[in-house]
Protein backbone atom coordinates (compact mmCIF):
# COMPACT_ATOMS: atom_id res chain seq x y z
CA UNK A 1 0.00 0.00 0.00
CA UNK A 2 1.33 3.42 -0.98
CA UNK A 3 -0.23 5.00 2.12
CA UNK A 4 1.58 2.60 4.42
CA UNK A 5 4.87 3.49 2.76
CA UNK A 6 4.15 7.17 3.31
CA UNK A 7 3.38 6.57 6.99
CA UNK A 8 6.51 4.48 7.43
CA UNK A 9 8.97 6.82 5.73
CA UNK A 10 7.27 10.16 6.31
CA UNK A 11 9.02 11.58 3.27
CA UNK A 12 5.95 12.82 1.44
CA UNK A 13 3.98 15.91 2.46
CA UNK A 14 0.60 15.09 3.94
CA UNK A 15 -2.37 15.14 1.60
CA UNK A 16 -5.38 17.36 2.38
CA UNK A 17 -7.38 14.32 3.47
CA UNK A 18 -4.64 13.18 5.84
CA UNK A 19 -4.39 16.65 7.40
CA UNK A 20 -8.15 16.63 7.99
CA UNK A 21 -7.93 13.12 9.44
CA UNK A 22 -5.13 14.22 11.80
CA UNK A 23 -7.16 17.27 12.91
CA UNK A 24 -10.22 15.15 13.62
CA UNK A 25 -8.27 12.42 15.47
CA UNK A 26 -6.44 14.96 17.64
CA UNK A 27 -9.70 16.79 18.28
CA UNK A 28 -11.65 13.68 19.25
CA UNK A 29 -8.89 12.47 21.59
CA UNK A 30 -8.57 15.92 23.18
CA UNK A 31 -12.30 16.18 23.73
CA UNK A 32 -12.24 12.70 25.25
CA UNK A 33 -9.59 13.87 27.73
CA UNK A 34 -11.58 16.99 28.58
CA UNK A 35 -14.84 15.15 29.08
CA UNK A 36 -13.35 12.03 30.79
CA UNK A 37 -13.71 12.82 34.48
CA UNK A 38 -16.37 15.49 34.03
CA UNK A 39 -18.45 12.67 32.56
CA UNK A 40 -17.48 10.07 35.18
CA UNK A 41 -17.94 12.19 38.29
CA UNK A 42 -21.57 12.69 37.41
CA UNK A 43 -22.03 9.09 38.55
CA UNK A 44 -19.85 9.32 41.63
CA UNK A 45 -21.05 11.09 44.80
CA UNK A 46 -17.76 11.89 46.44
CA UNK A 47 -14.23 12.37 45.17
CA UNK A 48 -11.97 9.84 46.90
CA UNK A 49 -9.67 11.66 49.41
CA UNK A 50 -6.57 10.18 47.76
CA UNK A 51 -7.60 11.64 44.41
CA UNK A 52 -8.22 15.01 46.09
CA UNK A 53 -4.75 14.97 47.66
CA UNK A 54 -3.13 14.19 44.31
CA UNK A 55 -5.14 16.85 42.49
CA UNK A 56 -3.95 19.54 44.89
CA UNK A 57 -0.53 19.37 43.25
CA UNK A 58 -1.66 19.19 39.62
CA UNK A 59 -1.72 22.94 38.82
CA UNK A 60 1.75 23.76 40.22
CA UNK A 61 3.37 20.61 38.78
CA UNK A 62 1.82 20.86 35.28
CA UNK A 63 2.29 24.62 34.90
CA UNK A 64 5.94 24.35 35.98
CA UNK A 65 6.48 21.43 33.59
CA UNK A 66 5.05 23.62 30.78
CA UNK A 67 7.02 26.75 31.70
CA UNK A 68 10.54 25.61 32.66
CA UNK A 69 11.49 23.87 29.38
CA UNK A 70 10.26 26.99 27.53
CA UNK A 71 12.51 29.28 29.59
CA UNK A 72 15.59 27.13 30.11
CA UNK A 73 17.82 25.44 27.56
CA UNK A 74 20.56 23.32 29.09
CA UNK A 75 23.91 24.14 27.43
CA UNK A 76 27.44 22.74 27.93
CA UNK A 77 28.44 25.44 30.44
CA UNK A 78 26.60 27.04 33.36
CA UNK A 79 27.35 30.52 31.99
CA UNK A 80 25.92 29.67 28.56
CA UNK A 81 22.83 28.22 30.20
CA UNK A 82 22.27 31.28 32.43
CA UNK A 83 23.04 33.92 29.77
CA UNK A 84 19.95 33.05 27.80
CA UNK A 85 17.52 35.77 26.73
CA UNK A 86 14.48 33.67 27.58
CA UNK A 87 15.79 32.71 31.01
CA UNK A 88 16.69 36.33 31.84
CA UNK A 89 13.31 37.63 30.63
CA UNK A 90 11.53 34.76 32.38
CA UNK A 91 13.32 35.44 35.66
CA UNK A 92 12.40 39.13 35.56
CA UNK A 93 8.80 38.24 34.64
CA UNK A 94 8.74 35.68 37.46
CA UNK A 95 9.64 38.38 40.00
CA UNK A 96 6.90 40.62 38.58
CA UNK A 97 4.39 37.74 38.77
CA UNK A 98 5.39 37.06 42.36
CA UNK A 99 5.26 40.72 43.53
CA UNK A 100 2.18 41.86 41.59
CA UNK A 101 0.24 38.66 40.68
CA UNK A 102 -0.77 40.68 37.61
CA UNK A 103 -0.84 38.82 34.27
CA UNK A 104 -0.72 42.00 32.15
CA UNK A 105 2.36 43.26 34.02
CA UNK A 106 4.03 39.84 33.83
CA UNK A 107 3.60 39.57 30.05
CA UNK A 108 4.49 43.24 29.45
CA UNK A 109 7.66 43.24 31.51
CA UNK A 110 8.66 39.78 30.22
CA UNK A 111 8.29 40.72 26.53
CA UNK A 112 10.03 44.07 27.10
CA UNK A 113 12.94 42.37 28.86
CA UNK A 114 13.22 39.85 26.01
CA UNK A 115 13.38 42.64 23.43
CA UNK A 116 15.90 44.68 25.46
CA UNK A 117 18.16 41.66 25.88
CA UNK A 118 17.76 40.50 22.28
CA UNK A 119 17.97 43.81 20.40
CA UNK A 120 20.19 45.89 22.72
CA UNK A 121 22.24 43.84 25.19
CA UNK A 122 23.07 40.79 23.05
CA UNK A 123 22.82 42.60 19.71
CA UNK B 1 -25.25 39.62 30.88
CA UNK B 2 -25.51 37.74 34.17
CA UNK B 3 -23.24 39.11 36.94
CA UNK B 4 -21.53 35.71 37.41
CA UNK B 5 -20.68 35.53 33.70
CA UNK B 6 -19.38 39.10 33.91
CA UNK B 7 -17.12 38.13 36.83
CA UNK B 8 -15.57 35.41 34.66
CA UNK B 9 -15.13 37.78 31.70
CA UNK B 10 -13.49 40.35 33.99
CA UNK B 11 -11.05 37.80 35.45
CA UNK B 12 -10.08 36.34 32.07
CA UNK B 13 -9.57 39.65 30.24
CA UNK B 14 -5.88 40.07 31.20
CA UNK B 15 -5.20 36.53 29.91
CA UNK B 16 -6.69 37.34 26.49
CA UNK B 17 -3.59 39.42 25.82
CA UNK B 18 -1.51 36.27 26.20
CA UNK B 19 -3.84 34.17 24.04
CA UNK B 20 -3.98 36.56 21.10
CA UNK B 21 -0.29 36.33 20.11
CA UNK B 22 -0.43 32.56 20.70
CA UNK B 23 -3.38 32.34 18.28
CA UNK B 24 -1.62 34.62 15.79
CA UNK B 25 1.36 32.29 15.91
CA UNK B 26 -0.89 29.25 15.39
CA UNK B 27 -2.40 30.97 12.33
CA UNK B 28 1.01 31.84 10.90
CA UNK B 29 2.26 28.30 11.60
CA UNK B 30 -0.78 26.92 9.74
CA UNK B 31 0.28 28.80 6.60
CA UNK B 32 3.85 27.62 6.98
CA UNK B 33 2.75 24.00 7.46
CA UNK B 34 0.82 24.18 4.19
CA UNK B 35 -2.72 24.12 5.59
CA UNK B 36 -5.47 25.86 3.67
CA UNK B 37 -7.81 28.36 5.35
CA UNK B 38 -10.53 25.80 6.12
CA UNK B 39 -7.99 23.43 7.70
CA UNK B 40 -6.47 26.21 9.83
CA UNK B 41 -9.90 27.30 11.11
CA UNK B 42 -11.04 23.68 11.43
CA UNK B 43 -8.05 22.82 13.56
CA UNK B 44 -8.63 25.74 15.93
CA UNK B 45 -12.31 24.84 16.33
CA UNK B 46 -11.98 21.03 16.49
CA UNK B 47 -8.78 20.77 18.55
CA UNK B 48 -8.88 24.13 20.39
CA UNK B 49 -5.63 23.49 22.29
CA UNK B 50 -2.72 25.80 21.48
CA UNK B 51 0.37 23.85 22.47
CA UNK B 52 -0.73 20.67 20.69
CA UNK B 53 -1.86 22.61 17.59
CA UNK B 54 1.56 24.25 17.36
CA UNK B 55 3.33 20.92 17.83
CA UNK B 56 1.16 19.24 15.19
CA UNK B 57 1.73 22.10 12.72
CA UNK B 58 5.48 21.99 13.26
CA UNK B 59 5.53 18.25 12.60
CA UNK B 60 3.25 18.51 9.54
CA UNK B 61 5.59 21.19 8.16
CA UNK B 62 8.57 18.89 8.77
CA UNK B 63 6.80 16.05 6.89
CA UNK B 64 6.77 13.89 10.01
CA UNK B 65 4.94 10.55 9.81
CA UNK B 66 1.16 10.80 10.26
CA UNK B 67 1.20 8.68 13.43
CA UNK B 68 3.84 10.88 15.06
CA UNK B 69 1.87 14.06 14.31
CA UNK B 70 -1.28 12.66 15.91
CA UNK B 71 0.44 10.92 18.84
CA UNK B 72 2.50 13.97 19.80
CA UNK B 73 -0.45 16.35 19.72
CA UNK B 74 -2.58 13.91 21.69
CA UNK B 75 0.09 13.27 24.34
CA UNK B 76 0.58 17.00 24.92
CA UNK B 77 -3.12 17.24 25.75
CA UNK B 78 -3.05 14.35 28.23
CA UNK B 79 -2.64 16.90 31.02
CA UNK B 80 -6.24 17.95 30.39
CA UNK B 81 -7.34 14.65 31.96
CA UNK B 82 -5.94 16.02 35.21
CA UNK B 83 -7.87 19.26 34.79
CA UNK B 84 -11.00 17.25 34.01
CA UNK B 85 -10.57 15.21 37.20
CA UNK B 86 -9.80 18.31 39.25
CA UNK B 87 -12.77 20.38 38.08
CA UNK B 88 -15.28 17.49 37.73
CA UNK B 89 -16.56 17.59 41.35
CA UNK B 90 -17.62 21.21 40.87
CA UNK B 91 -19.70 20.30 37.81
CA UNK B 92 -21.13 17.07 39.26
CA UNK B 93 -24.57 18.59 39.93
CA UNK B 94 -25.12 19.68 36.34
CA UNK B 95 -26.91 17.67 33.67
CA UNK B 96 -25.08 15.48 31.17
CA UNK B 97 -25.61 17.82 28.22
CA UNK B 98 -24.34 20.90 30.03
CA UNK B 99 -21.29 19.02 31.30
CA UNK B 100 -20.56 17.72 27.79
CA UNK B 101 -20.61 21.32 26.58
CA UNK B 102 -18.52 22.67 29.45
CA UNK B 103 -15.87 20.01 28.72
CA UNK B 104 -15.30 21.31 25.17
CA UNK B 105 -13.90 24.66 26.39
CA UNK B 106 -11.71 23.22 29.18
CA UNK B 107 -8.28 24.80 28.63
CA UNK B 108 -5.24 25.61 30.81
CA UNK B 109 -6.50 29.13 31.38
CA UNK B 110 -10.17 28.27 31.91
CA UNK B 111 -9.11 25.57 34.37
CA UNK B 112 -6.64 27.73 36.30
CA UNK B 113 -9.03 30.66 36.79
CA UNK B 114 -12.10 28.56 37.51
CA UNK B 115 -10.46 26.25 40.03
CA UNK B 116 -9.10 29.31 41.85
CA UNK B 117 -12.63 30.77 41.95
CA UNK B 118 -14.28 27.48 43.00
CA UNK B 119 -11.80 26.70 45.79
CA UNK B 120 -11.36 30.18 47.30
CA UNK B 121 -14.50 32.14 46.44
CA UNK B 122 -16.31 33.77 49.36
CA UNK B 123 -19.27 34.56 47.13
CA UNK B 124 -21.87 32.04 45.97
CA UNK B 125 -21.40 32.46 42.24
CA UNK B 126 -22.95 30.08 39.74
CA UNK B 127 -20.06 27.85 38.74
CA UNK B 128 -21.02 27.15 35.15
CA UNK B 129 -21.79 30.83 34.51
CA UNK B 130 -18.43 31.94 35.90
CA UNK B 131 -16.66 29.16 33.96
CA UNK B 132 -18.39 30.10 30.70
CA UNK B 133 -17.58 33.75 31.37
CA UNK B 134 -13.93 32.72 31.47
CA UNK B 135 -13.95 30.12 28.69
CA UNK B 136 -16.08 31.83 26.02
CA UNK B 137 -13.85 34.92 25.53
CA UNK B 138 -10.84 32.58 25.38
CA UNK B 139 -12.56 30.59 22.64
CA UNK B 140 -13.59 33.69 20.66
CA UNK B 141 -10.17 35.35 20.90
CA UNK B 142 -8.47 32.08 19.95
CA UNK B 143 -10.58 31.68 16.80
CA UNK B 144 -10.25 35.32 15.72
CA UNK B 145 -6.50 35.50 16.36
CA UNK B 146 -5.92 32.23 14.47
CA UNK B 147 -7.77 33.67 11.46
CA UNK B 148 -5.83 36.96 11.66
CA UNK B 149 -2.58 35.01 11.96
CA UNK B 150 -3.44 32.95 8.89
CA UNK B 151 -4.32 36.05 6.87
CA UNK B 152 -1.20 37.92 7.94
CA UNK B 153 0.81 34.84 7.07
CA UNK B 154 4.46 35.34 7.76
CA UNK B 155 3.93 39.10 8.08
CA UNK B 156 4.86 39.25 11.77
CA UNK B 157 8.66 39.29 12.01
CA UNK B 158 9.85 36.17 13.79
CA UNK B 159 12.61 38.00 15.69
CA UNK B 160 9.95 39.73 17.82
CA UNK B 161 9.49 36.37 19.51
CA UNK B 162 5.75 36.78 20.15
CA UNK B 163 5.46 33.10 21.10
CA UNK B 164 7.34 34.02 24.27
CA UNK B 165 4.07 35.46 25.58
CA UNK B 166 2.87 31.86 26.00
CA UNK B 167 5.27 30.74 28.77
CA UNK B 168 4.78 34.17 30.35
CA UNK B 169 1.06 33.44 30.67
CA UNK B 170 1.76 30.06 32.24
CA UNK B 171 4.33 31.70 34.55
CA UNK B 172 1.77 34.25 35.74
CA UNK B 173 -0.56 31.34 36.58
CA UNK B 174 2.17 29.20 38.14
CA UNK B 175 3.36 31.67 40.76
CA UNK B 176 0.05 31.93 42.65
CA UNK B 177 -0.41 28.13 42.32
CA UNK B 178 2.73 27.65 44.45
CA UNK B 179 0.98 28.86 47.58
CA UNK B 180 2.56 26.71 50.34
CA UNK B 181 5.56 24.43 50.84
CA UNK B 182 4.23 21.22 49.27
CA UNK B 183 2.83 23.00 46.20
CA UNK B 184 6.07 24.99 45.83
CA UNK B 185 8.08 21.76 45.92
CA UNK B 186 5.63 20.21 43.41
CA UNK B 187 6.27 23.12 41.05
CA UNK B 188 10.05 23.14 41.51
CA UNK B 189 10.43 19.39 41.03
CA UNK B 190 7.91 19.33 38.16
CA UNK B 191 9.78 22.08 36.32
CA UNK B 192 13.26 20.61 36.78
CA UNK B 193 12.09 17.08 35.91
CA UNK B 194 10.36 18.35 32.74
CA UNK B 195 13.57 20.17 31.77
CA UNK B 196 15.69 17.05 32.27
CA UNK B 197 13.13 15.03 30.29
CA UNK B 198 13.12 17.42 27.31
CA UNK B 199 14.82 14.87 25.07
CA UNK B 200 12.22 12.18 25.77
CA UNK B 201 10.33 11.42 22.52
CA UNK B 202 6.73 12.41 21.79
CA UNK B 203 6.88 15.32 24.25
CA UNK B 204 6.42 12.87 27.13
CA UNK B 205 8.76 15.14 29.13
CA UNK B 206 5.79 17.26 30.16
CA UNK B 207 3.98 14.29 31.66
CA UNK B 208 7.16 12.95 33.28
CA UNK B 209 7.77 16.34 34.89
CA UNK B 210 4.19 16.78 36.05
CA UNK B 211 4.09 13.31 37.59
CA UNK B 212 7.41 13.87 39.38
CA UNK B 213 6.12 17.18 40.73
CA UNK B 214 2.89 15.66 42.05
CA UNK B 215 4.78 12.80 43.75
CA UNK B 216 7.23 15.29 45.29
CA UNK B 217 4.34 17.39 46.63
CA UNK B 218 2.72 14.32 48.21
CA UNK B 219 6.04 13.29 49.81
CA UNK B 220 6.60 16.74 51.32
CA UNK B 221 2.98 16.81 52.53
CA UNK B 222 3.55 13.43 54.22
CA UNK B 223 6.76 14.58 55.89
CA UNK B 224 5.52 17.89 57.29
Amino acid sequence: MADAAVIATGTTAMSDRRIWLAIVLIGVATYGFRYSFIHLFGRIDEVPPTVKRVLRYVPAAVLAALVVPDLVTLRPTVTATLLDERLIAGAVAGVVAWRTENVFATIGVGMLTLWVVRFIVFA
Amino acid sequence: MHADIRAGVRDVSPLLLGIAPFGLVAGIASVEAGLDFAQAVGMSIIVFAGASQLAALELIGANAPFAVVVATAVVINLRVVMYSASIAPYFADYGERLRAGLAYVLTDQAYALSIAEFTTAETERSRFRYYLGVATPLWIVWQISTVIGFVLGAGVPEEWGLTFAVPLVFLALLVPAMKDRPTTVAGAVGGVAALLAVGVPFNLGLLVGATAGIVAGLIVEGVT
